[in-house]
């Protein structure tokens, strides 16, 4: 037995995030961590449970193994129900036979069984890989207030890099004329955030007639697809659905790339950017270490940074975020970086500009990342990275824009 | 074995709560604030589930609202059980009233232990905090077929620093020779951290005898009326402990977690402690701070110096502003440009721009809950 469920959200977390290279060897995009204490995927499901949305499916598939430890029952987001609550939906095999998820939209598609127990209204889409705090009840609100078919939420971003998004064309009431996946030369500043707001009975429709005619192509051996934007969207608006814009506005970031995940994370350190981590109202939670408090030893010199729960700090640290666990020794210096849970800085070890993995060891002497100011040529500036469980030995250096995934 | 059915956890939360009386005005010795995180219930408690004890009672007595808050279903401590898990054992006494003393409350809650299949019984209070794994002690019980194993350590006793602990001297051959409550010594000696295991039978054995006779101190009519009578052994725990008996050795027990040595006998990965989840932002620098020789928790926000402190949960101490050798409780707030020194602010408490405070090492200046200055 099944409550009707006015609003279920289905997270889409399989996709594998090669862009960071050494930070997704062994773990899926939404399990990186970010921000001192958290992982991406905290930031949609605690959107989810401030928003009331009680019943998500994350769907998983690129390397699983720490995401789904991770999400366990749900519990740290209070998404451990007993009608609803968070369901890990990975691929599986059927009398037909087994597929992998073949794109965002086959991947709902796949699962229309869980979404049609709690027989919902709407369905909301989400991505996990963004940063920002959203009320997606807001969104949906919006959505029936126009009596729209879809909604798609968009950010307003500087013209310069509209080229990088999906850009969608609106006429005065907000409603959706066009859309354009990455234009050369944009018509508008709108770009899709990843979030949709569908109609059930609309995206049922579409998901159907999508994986027909995609299949059939491919039988043909045509070029085929399955994905949300260049495939549902696309297929409404050429129908003449009603597909509205919803405007956000705050703190939205694609952390897709490695130099992305480094703003992200400095982001947190300016006070001029709108992303408030101690509201009490819009908590951000996250699966607890249940370490001891931090501890600042006699000899550290800390300014601009946020620490995590269980790390001891006797170095330098200046505007750097540091996770939990966390041992940055005497003499050692981190500026401008992201040190992840369980790494060691040794004494005498210097980490600028860079992002190091989880429980890796950083020896002392060692030198990571450089200030752009250091590099003649300003094309060969960019974060250094050292993946999870690496050890970098004594006096090694790594380079800017050098990735390190095993020890050296 | 992961899950250990055979042993039963009892947890005194309202033991000795009149010697910190400040701090348990709204609250019981169990829920006072401790080490930046946690609850003196947090110790107790995490030993229990880190010793695979599958089943936990906590005995109640008053002011246990904050006690309750803390618990909720035991979920955080993983005691949220079907089979087993955490129960809260209201304080009323069978011969009407609140209990008087440890064997009166047992006999309250018997039916809590009867319906147990536990064989044995570990007990503990909430003002000593350590970090103990009852697994060795439980083995040594069941081997020497011991009555009681009371769990002690060995400590430097002042009797003008400390109140009303219980000495305890064992034979040569570990059977207690002789019990001494707050006595006026001062001295190397055995503590006994008021934890033990004893095996159920016996246990109802002596709760019922006593009940039957009006009794109701354990230490009074066992371990000093009838010890000749029992196999009362003892087990000696050599790692950390610390007592809480005044408002002074409160600061005091705090401070020491500043001691490294300390911190890692206390905190150890293997043996985590657990409590209740706050969901805070990790702990933020600002320009311009300062921090040395300090515990910090999550949820603080840091502008100004801060030395030789503990700051808990949601703590700020605003621009300019020295914090020394102080313990600032769950969400104060330090406004800029203040001095404190030497200080305990209970939670929520306020204070405002340019204020000085100073109170000293050996007499703590203490601020009261929700208090603004």
């Amino acid at each position: 037995m099944y409550t009707k469920k006015r609003c279920v959200a289905m997270l889409l977390a399989g996709g594998q995030g090669s862009r960071l290279y050494a930070l997704t060897k062994n773990v899926a995009k939404p399990a990186v961590p970010y921000g001192g204490k958290y992982r991406l995927i905290d930031f949609p499901l605690s959107n989810c449970t401030n928003s009331g949305i009680d019943t998500v499916g994350v769907l998983t598939q690129y390397q699983p193994l720490v995401l789904n430890e991770y999400i366990g029952n749900g519990q740290p987001w209070d998404l451990d129900k007993m009608n609803g609550g968070v369901h890990v939906l990975p691929p599986y095999e059927t009398q037909a036979g087994a597929s992998w998820y073949e794109g965002t939209a086959n991947a709902i598609y796949q699962n229309m069984r869980f979404i049609e127990r709690y027989d919902p209204e709407y369905v909301v889409v989400l991505g996990g890989d963004h940063i920002y705090k959203m009320d997606y009840s807001k969104m949906v609100d919006f959505h029936v207030a126009n009596n729209a078919d879809c909604t798609i939420s968009v950010i307003d971003v500087p013209r310069s890099e509209a080229s990088r998004f999906g850009i969608m064309i609106c006429d005065e009431n907000n409603k959706v004329t066009d859309f354009v996946e990455k234009p050369k030369e944009p018509k508008s500043t709108l770009a899709s955030m990843g979030i949709y707001v569908f109609s059930w009975d609309k995206l049922r429709k579409y998901l159907i007639e999508n994986e027909n005619e995609a299949n059939a192509k491919r039988d043909a051996g045509q070029p085929w697809s399955k994905d949300f934007g260049k495939d549902i969207i696309t297929s409404m608006l050429r129908d003449g659905q009603r597909l509205y814009a919803y405007e956000f506005e705050g703190y939205w970031k694609d952390v897709g790339t490695l130099d992305s995940l480094w703003e992200a994370n400095m982001d947190l350190l300016s006070p001029s950017v709108p992303l408030d981590l101690y509201d009490p109202s819009w908590k951000i939670y996250s699966r607890n270490s249940n370490m001891p408090p931090q501890y600042i030893g006699d000899n550290a010199n800390i300014e601009n940074s946020m620490i995590s729960e269980g790390s001891e700090i006797d170095g330098t640290v200046d505007f750097s975020i540091l996770f939990s666990g966390v041992t940055i020794e005497e003499g050692a210096t981190v500026n401008y970086s992201i040190v992840m849970p369980g790494t060691v800085i040794k004494s005498g070890a210097v980490i600028e500009y860079a992002i190091v993995g989880s429980d890796s060891v950083i020896e002392s002497g060692a030198h990571i990342g450089k200030s752009p100011e250091q590099v003649e040529n300003r094309d060969d500036w960019g974060i250094a990275v050292v993946g999870h469980n690496v050890t970098v030995s004594e006096n090694k250096v790594v380079e800017p824009k050098q990735i390190i995934g095993e020890s050296i | 074995m992961s899950v250990n059915y055979n042993v039963l956890g009892l947890i005194f939360a309202s033991m000795h709560d009149s010697y910190v009386s400040e701090l348990t005005k709204q609250r019981t010795m169990g829920s006072i604030p401790f080490g930046g995180r946690y609850r003196l219930i947090d110790f107790p408690l995490s030993n229990m589930v880190n010793s695979s004890v599958a089943e936990v009672g906590v005995i109640t007595k008053s002011n246990y609202g904050s006690l309750l808050d803390h618990l909720g279903s035991g979920r955080d401590w993983d005691l949220a059980r079907k089979k087993g898990g955490l129960h809260l054992l209201p304080p009323y006494s069978q011969t009407g009233g609140i209990y008087k003393g440890r064997l009166d409350a047992l006999n309250n809650i018997w039916s809590f232990v009867e319906h147990s299949n536990a064989k044995y019984v570990i007990l503990s209070n909430c003002d000593i905090v350590a970090n103990i794994d009852f697994n060795p002690v439980l083995r040594q019980h069941i081997d020497t077929g011991a009555d009681i194993t009371l769990i002690h350590s060995r400590c430097y006793y002042d009797s003008e620093k400390a109140s009303c602990a219980t000495l305890l001297k064992f034979d040569e051959e570990n059977h207690l020779a002789d019990v001494l409550v707050d006595p006026q010594i001062s001295g190397e000696c055995s503590m006994w951290l008021e934890m033990m295991i004893v095996t159920k039978d016996f246990l109802k054995s002596i709760v019922f005898d006593a009940a039957s006779r009006n009794l109701s101190s354990f230490t009074r009519e066992i371990l000093q009326g009838r010890r000749d009578e029992f196999k009362i052994l003892g087990y000696e725990h050599k790692d950390f402990f610390t007592r809480i008996d005044s408002v002074q050795s409160y600061y005091l027990a705090n401070m020491l977690l500043l001691d490294s040595e300390k911190r890692s006998a206390l905190f150890k990965k293997h043996l985590p402690v657990y409590t209740k989840i706050g969901d805070n932002g990790p702990a933020k620098y600002g320009l311009e701070s300062k921090v040395s020789n300090s515990l910090i928790a999550d949820g603080c926000i840091i502008e100004g110096t801060v030395e030789n402190s503990i700051l808990f949960r949601g703590v700020k101490v605003g621009k300019g502003s020295v914090v020394k050798n102080s313990v600032l409780l769950q969400s104060t707030a330090v406004g800029s440009k203040c001095s404190i020194s030497s200080v305990i602010t209970d939670k929520n408490v306020v204070i405002s721009n340019e204020k000085v405070l100073t109170g000293s090492e050996s007499y703590p200046l203490y601020i009261s809950k929700d208090g603004k200055i």
